[in-house]
């Protein structure tokens, strides 16, 4: 169930299609629960657990430095040069909107 | 044989070529990874339907993946669909597409730097992955030749991927320069007569032999003469475009350079130019034939800069004499009109008897000819511009 239960957070991600198929979910968004609060890195470190397929395909492995050609939007607003701990929109965290990973207009 | 599985790696996409021994009829499967570059797909030479391939792009950096069953189906090693992808802890039990660099200190030197185009020392990043060479004797081991240039070996199948680090901690490696290409490992040669040789070519470095499974390392870059760089003759930085050998002969090597065609017969101790009446010397590609060893394969380019065949004619160029004299071989090839490239890894041969020759183009054409090179045909027109192509003997 989306929204939040004993310090979990059922949120939804939207995934590129690339990484959906490297992460074998059919579907455009996918249900992620997230421990703690949400944050861009708590969603990222969840996402990377639940599916280790994509670790490296985001961020750097060891780094955790975003990959220069991946976006993260929320709720309307760009997060991909925002605080990596800053808390988001409680529309994330309880459902109604989803985290978007985005792959970034960037030619062919 | 039963089949002959040609493995086409493009700027978009995997394809399958498969044919029978006739090799006449082509049937064509794809595109794998759709969307992604693949630079490189090899096959094991014990188990040839254990594939590997390198998966990448701008966006989503390096992927591995791995097909057990000849291509059909395809899985990043340690994540195969139905087995665990995470220990008990919740940690991923394998990361195969994490290539680290070593950054311990070799030897006292910290291998973390090599010359930028400005001269000033440049940290290695890892880029992608250019080559993939399995080994000899087993399928769980492969060679990965990187960007930047480095070298790495996975005894796991591709699960994990560990540097052989002598190579890029070579005396010479702070010295190592990108060219306009980057700077990777793009050649890997095993030697089956010699085990634990390595031959591994690096633009714009030259190229290195260990006879010790990597753990040292030589510059055999003796004999070649680059008039790019300061001193044409050091003792590194020539732009080595790939190096062939003939199994059976493994002390005599071949090599496309950034101009001039090569030859060794010592196992790069000394080089000696070959390119004899060749219209450019100039190319990327260089093969032997898999029953004659001094039988060779080149395709001359022309440069600087318009990297497409001299004259708007696609020709092969074979040489029966180990280098020096060579035959235009044109039956069945555009010989007006043709501006596309060949790139490195993008000529093979096949084990039959007559030998198979294949190479791919920048235009998406792949061709290939099953007579050793006298005639040719276009097994395929129009794919994606090819990186790569390689070619195995299926039983």
């Amino acid at each position: 169930m989306l929204g939040r239960s004993a310090g979990r957070t059922m949120i939804r991600v939207v995934l590129p299609y690339h990484l959906r198929n490297l992460a074998r979910v059919g579907s455009e968004k996918i249900q992620l629960e997230v421990a703690g609060t949400v944050t861009v890195n708590a969603v990222l470190d969840a996402l990377e657990a639940r599916y280790p397929m994509l670790a490296g395909t985001i961020r750097e492995h060891d780094t955790k430095k975003r990959r220069a050609f991946v976006r993260f939007f929320a709720c309307g607003e760009d997060f991909t040069m925002v605080a990596e701990d800053k808390v988001l929109p409680e529309k994330i965290s309880n459902g109604e909107e989803p985290f978007m990973v985005v792959g970034a207009i960037a030619g062919g | 044989m039963k089949a002959v599985r040609v493995l086409v790696g493009t700027k978009k996409g995997a394809f399958i070529l498969t044919s029978d021994t006739k090799r006449s009829k082509w049937t064509v499967d794809g595109p794998f990874f759709a969307g992604w570059e693949i630079y490189h797909m090899k096959g094991s030479p014990v188990d040839p339907n254990r594939i590997y391939a390198s998966q990448s792009s701008g966006w989503f950096g390096q992927i591995i993946q791995r097909s057990d069953d000849g291509g059909k189906t395809w899985f990043q090693p340690g994540f195969k669909e139905g087995e665990p992808t995470t220990g008990g802890d919740g940690m991923p039990l394998t990361e195969s597409n994490k290539f680290a660099y070593n950054t311990s200190d070799g030897k006292g030197k910290p291998l973390t730097t090599h010359q930028w185009y400005d001269g000033t020392q440049h940290p290695w990043e890892f880029k992608r992955v250019w080559h993939l060479e399995p080994s000899l004797t087993d399928p769980d081991t492969v060679y990965a030749g990187v960007e930047d240039a480095a070298l790495f070996k996975t005894t796991d199948g591709g699960r994990s991927w560990t540097e052989l680090s002598a190579l890029r901690g070579h005396r010479t490696g702070e010295q190592w320069t990108p060219g306009a290409g980057g700077m990777a490992v793009h050649t890997i040669i095993l030697d089956k007569m010699n085990p634990g040789r390595i031959y591994v070519a690096i633009s714009a470095a030259g190229a290195f032999r260990s006879d010790d499974d990597g753990k040292t390392w030589k510059p055999i870059n003796k004999g070649l003469s680059s008039e790019y760089i300061p001193d044409p003759h050091a003792e590194v930085g020539h732009c080595v475009h790939r190096i062939a050998m003939h199994p059976a002969k493994p002390d005599v090597l071949f090599m496309q350079k950034h101009w001039d065609v090569m030859r060794t017969d010592n196992a790069g101790e000394l080089w000696t130019e070959v390119s004899g009446n060749l219209p450019s010397d100039f190319g990327f590609v260089i093969d032997v034939h898999a029953q004659e060893p001094n039988t060779v394969y080149v395709i001359p380019i022309k440069s600087d800069s318009e990297h497409f065949p001299p004259e708007g004619k696609l020709r092969v160029y074979r040489s029966r004499t180990g280098g020096n004299e060579w035959e235009a071989l044109t039956n069945g090839l555009p010989q007006k009109d043709c501006y596309v490239n060949i790139l490195r890894d993008a000529m093979a041969v096949d084990t039959l008897d007559p030998c198979g020759i294949y190479f791919g183009t920048t235009g998406g054409q792949v061709y290939g000819s099953s007579d050793g090179g006298d005639t040719w045909n276009a097994i395929v027109q129009n794919l994606p511009s090819v990186c790569s192509v390689e070619v195995q003997a299926v039983p």
